[in-house]
């Protein structure tokens, strides 16, 4: 099954603006996308699953003056998108006036913009990604005889187009891909029973890690939380490992977005150009990194991207807008509409290893379950699993306990960030060292 | 032909010229190797959404989705393609896709057989034409004033209410038809409220298989609005929460998020089937105190979880999971129940016609016990009370569980005091239930709120409880 070209969605968008103005919408702006791939699951040796996917769809906003609808549908053909333009316009009749809504500015459209190098399409079949994806389990089953069970080694393959254009004139689009491999096993000894996974995800296949060191990475994940036992509840110093830490940075960025500082919904509230972190703590946003995961030469308004310090010197430089909620604040978007894209912090250039010997005694934690984040005030409380530390070294698993603390401290207690962030995603972090959390156990 | 089988032909197959001829060719051509089972799956759905925010309407969208999903089984190999363009050509392409898992075999010819005669749960009227525009606006602004008005420290406040209409048909390999036309709406709503600086929110919503009649009904909409304010009131006065193990009564209702959790995705086919889980093997053995007896009940007429028929044409039903703490029986789709030897319980879902079905819960709940909830808060001497919380997680192979407070209150000699911040409960699946030492007599099911994730995929869900005792679970505050 072929894809749709780009000039197919491009003539799609402009079908869709027509219509909306023809129905009296003031303004509007559509976006259309499709994309085709494949996704396959080997477990125990076996091929398990073979999916063909193939993915559309289309979304429009209307605007009738200062009221809004918006509709979208994963159904192409001519009736239903008439249907969708014209819910939408029948949905704006009934919204409300708001002095907020409507277009980003007409003059931050990006009128040029780079190529990012997104799309490298990945011509497999499915019996040469069965074969990959074998190699990733076979790889992780051989490593240990504890490895008993698997949940199975999957490759995913998309690449498709997207297109976005307004009532200003600007249209724009690209094609775009991504590929990743993944590996899930368990492992077993005297009635315990583990389970991990590891994965790598790229949007060019030629990068990705080779499916061995997938595997093997997952079963010693799974072998190394074998017997795993409680804690007694006590404070302690609490080092979050890199492949966890994104969430730590994710909290920031939910904290600092337009819609929850207007909504007064942050524990951040009102803190632009406050400390927050230590001195030493820089944060940004590359939204122009090729060939990223999260990189975008626009945003969902069509307002050009740029790279930008959230953090500098510990102190928080801006919000995360788009042009709704920077007009509630009274303030100018930040071309973030759709989110963050590609967030790095500065490591302090200590391994994780260094960074278990400065810590002396504390915990390693591996793993988190649970919301835990209570975004109004901060109050953070989490089930977590990891290692125990003492003398700088790991001394055994830990299960079943929680952390807990409040996310404003958590910050401010940051002692240092590792330089041991080579994580697959779109997020660049080491591990994070806090000075002091509760942990609660037996 | 029953009613909803006619709906589904009208809504799904007339408006693209498909016949029961097509239907019998696509099959065909599916069914044209060496397998097991194979279906077809059509679906037809109409989404909207409104949302109020700063004190205005401004959001509302309008979401179309519909597709096929077409799968091969072979032994233990699946094969699946689908479908945004309800064509002969690209049924009969995605057919061709989904079949290459399996080498080229039988051939044969599919006759369509009839629909199997199924007593539906809920009405099949569009909840998006329950009420005209102007009237869903004007419920939630009343949403609104109503929680501005219950107190002066309301800051903000956010309403959202969603309504759905799904048709399905699903055809299988011996020519069966089946199908369901589900309603579904949802009511949420949100507000912050401020004392001296100090800042907390709460939410309160539910929801069914009806229409949105059913926020105006009883009031409910306002009663969500009056409950999310006394909740996030309460959060104003909320201590910081006890650190360690300790003794927790459980509220009716909601909590049975903590069955869901710790229990039920321990029981899905699939993961004993492969021997995944920390339940896996042990049917017959005691898993829980005597006390509880834990049914998935897909049959509760108007309920979010229930199903007339799953998504692989099974009917909805009471599946006994645990009885009287012994572990009964698995929540199981047709793949998985073949593989096992065992039934299909009705418990085949799937989010979307580009998803596959997998064995996924429905409204899980605990029966009723014998002891007053007055009685169980006074058998505590130091503990915690938690009524309501926000979500929770399990690890199936570990059975590590959480889950959130959202709600809950310190227990002091007997008597519920001050009210604790959000905190986490952590415990494992196969152990926590053995502790249960009282069983309330207060069964409620909760308001219609859940949904559940699983494998990127999410379905509507409903639990239940009577009020519990747990006598030892690890609590994760940070006083120590």
């Amino acid at each position: 099954m072929s894809s749709p070209s780009i000039e197919l969605l491009e003539q799609m968008v402009a079908d869709l603006l027509a219509e909306a103005k023809k129905l009296g919408a003031s303004s509007a702006d559509a976006a259309v996308s499709s994309s085709a791939g494949l996704s396959l699951t080997v477990r125990m040796g076996e091929t398990e699953t073979i999916e063909h996917t193939r993915d559309q769809g289309l979304g429009i906003s209307v605007y009738f003056g200062q009221r809004k609808g918006s509709a979208s549908t994963t159904d192409l053909n001519p009736a239903a998108i008439r249907e969708a333009v014209g819910k939408a316009c029948t949905i704006a009749k009934n919204t409300s006036e708001d002095d907020c809504a409507g277009l980003a500015d007409a003059a931050l459209m990006a009128r040029d913009y780079p190529d990012l190098d997104l799309c490298h399409p990945w011509p497999i079949s499915p019996n040469e990604a069965m074969q990959v994806a074998l190699r990733a389990e076979q790889a992780a089953r051989d490593l240990d005889p504890r490895i008993s069970n698997s949940e199975g080694a999957t490759l995913n393959t998309q690449s498709g187009s997207f297109i976005y254009g307004n009532s200003h004139g600007f249209v724009g689009g690209y094609p775009t891909s991504q590929h990743s491999l993944s590996c899930v096993v368990l492992s077993e000894e005297n009635d315990c029973m583990q389970r991990d996974y590891w994965y790598d995800s790229r949007r060019d296949w030629h990068k990705l890690a080779t499916p061995e060191s997938i595997g093997r990475k997952a079963a010693e994940r799974a072998l190394a939380k074998l017997h795993g036992r409680q804690l007694g509840s006590r404070q302690s110093p609490v080092i979050f490992r890199a492949d966890i830490a994104p969430g730590l940075l994710r909290s920031l960025t939910g904290a600092i977005r337009g819609h929850a500082q207007y909504r007064q919904a942050s524990f951040l509230l009102n803190s632009l150009g406050e400390q927050i972190f230590p001195d030493w703590v820089e944060i940004r946003e590359d939204p122009l990194i090729p060939q990223g995961l999260s990189s975008a030469p626009f945003d969902n308004e069509g307002v050009t991207t740029r790279p930008k310090h959230l953090i500098k010197n510990g102190t928080l430089e801006t919000y995360i807008l788009d042009s709704y909620s920077a007009r509630k604040l009274g303030m100018q978007t930040t071309g973030n509409a759709g989110g963050v894209r590609n967030l790095s912090i500065e490591s302090n250039n200590m391994g994780l290893e260094q960074m278990l010997q400065e810590m002396g005694t504390g915990l390693l934690v591996t793993e988190l379950m649970g919301q835990g984040l209570n975004p109004v005030t901060g109050d953070y409380s989490r089930g977590a699993a990891g290692f125990w530390v003492e003398n700088g070294e790991i001394q055994y698993p830990v299960e079943e306990i929680t952390i807990a603390s409040n996310m404003q401290d958590m910050f401010r207690q940051l002692v240092a960030v590792g330089n041991d962030n080579d994580i697959p995603g779109s997020v660049k972090t080491g591990s994070w060292w806090i000075e002091n959390m509760t942990i609660a156990g037996n | 032909m029953s009613n909803t089988l006619a709906l589904a032909r009208e809504t799904l197959l007339s408006p693209a010229g498909i016949t029961d001829q097509h239907l019998q060719q696509v099959m065909d051509k599916l069914i044209s190797c060496q397998l097991d089972t194979a279906d077809l799956y059509f679906q037809y759905s109409r989404l909207e959404s409104w949302m109020l925010d700063d004190g205005i309407i401004n959001e509302g969208n309008f979401n179309l989705e519909q597709g096929a999903g077409l799968r091969v089984i072979s032994g233990e190999k699946t094969g699946f393609a689908y479908t945004e363009e309800l064509h002969l050509e690209n049924l009969l392409e995605a057919a061709d896709s989904a079949r290459a898992i399996s080498r080229a075999g039988q051939s044969g010819s599919i006759r369509i057989t009839g629909p199997t005669s199924v007593q539906p749960l809920y009405g099949a009227h569009n909840p998006l034409e329950s009420l005209p525009d102007e009237r869903k606006i004007e419920l939630m602004k009343q949403l609104d004033a109503e929680a501005r008005a219950a107190d002066p420290r309301v800051k903000q406040v956010t309403v959202s209410m969603v309504a759905a209409h799904d048709t399905i048909l699903v055809m299988d390999n011996n020519g069966n038809l089946a199908s369901d036309v589900r309603p579904l709406v949802r009511c949420n709503i949100n507000v912050i409220v401020e004392q001296n600086g100090r800042r907390e929110q709460a939410s309160a919503g539910g929801g069914s298989r009806t229409d949105l009649n059913f926020f105006i009904e009883e009031d409910r909409g306002l009663g969500y609005a009056r409950d999310a304010v006394r909740q996030a009131l309460v959060n104003l006065e909320a201590v910081d929460t006890p650190a360690g193990a300790m003794t927790v009564v459980l509220g009716p209702g909601w909590p049975g998020i903590l069955l869901h959790e710790a229990i039920g995705h321990g029981l899905e086919g699939d993961f004993n089937r492969k021997g995944l889980s920390a339940f896996s093997n042990r049917i017959g053995e005691q898993v829980a105190s005597p006390l509880c007896t834990i049914v998935d009940d897909g049959t509760l007429p108007n309920r979010r979880g229930s199903l007339s028929i799953d998504d692989e044409g099974t009917p909805g039903q009471n599946t006994v999971l645990i009885e009287n703490g012994i572990l009964k029986g698995y929540m199981q789709d047709k793949f998985n129940a073949r593989l096992m030897g065992m039934q299909a319980t009705g418990n085949g879902r799937r989010e979307s016609y580009a998803h596959l079905p997998l064995p996924r819960m429905t409204n899980t709940y605990m029966l009723p016990g014998k002891h007053n909830p007055e009685e169980i808060l006074q058998s505590v001497k130091n503990g915690l009370y938690a009524v309501n919380f926000a979500g929770g997680q399990v690890d199936i192979t570990s059975g590590k569980f959480v889950f959130s407070l959202s709600e809950a209150y310190l227990i002091e000699d007997g008597k519920i005091t001050a009210p604790v911040k959000g905190a986490t409960l952590i415990g494992n699946g196969p152990e926590v239930l053995t502790r249960v030492s009282m069983v309330g007599d207060d069964l409620q099911l909760d308001p219609g709120v859940g949904t559940c994730g699983k494998d990127g995929q999410s379905v509507p869900v409903g639990v239940g409880q009577p009020t519990l005792k747990v006598d030892e679970i690890t609590v994760g505050g940070t006083a120590l």
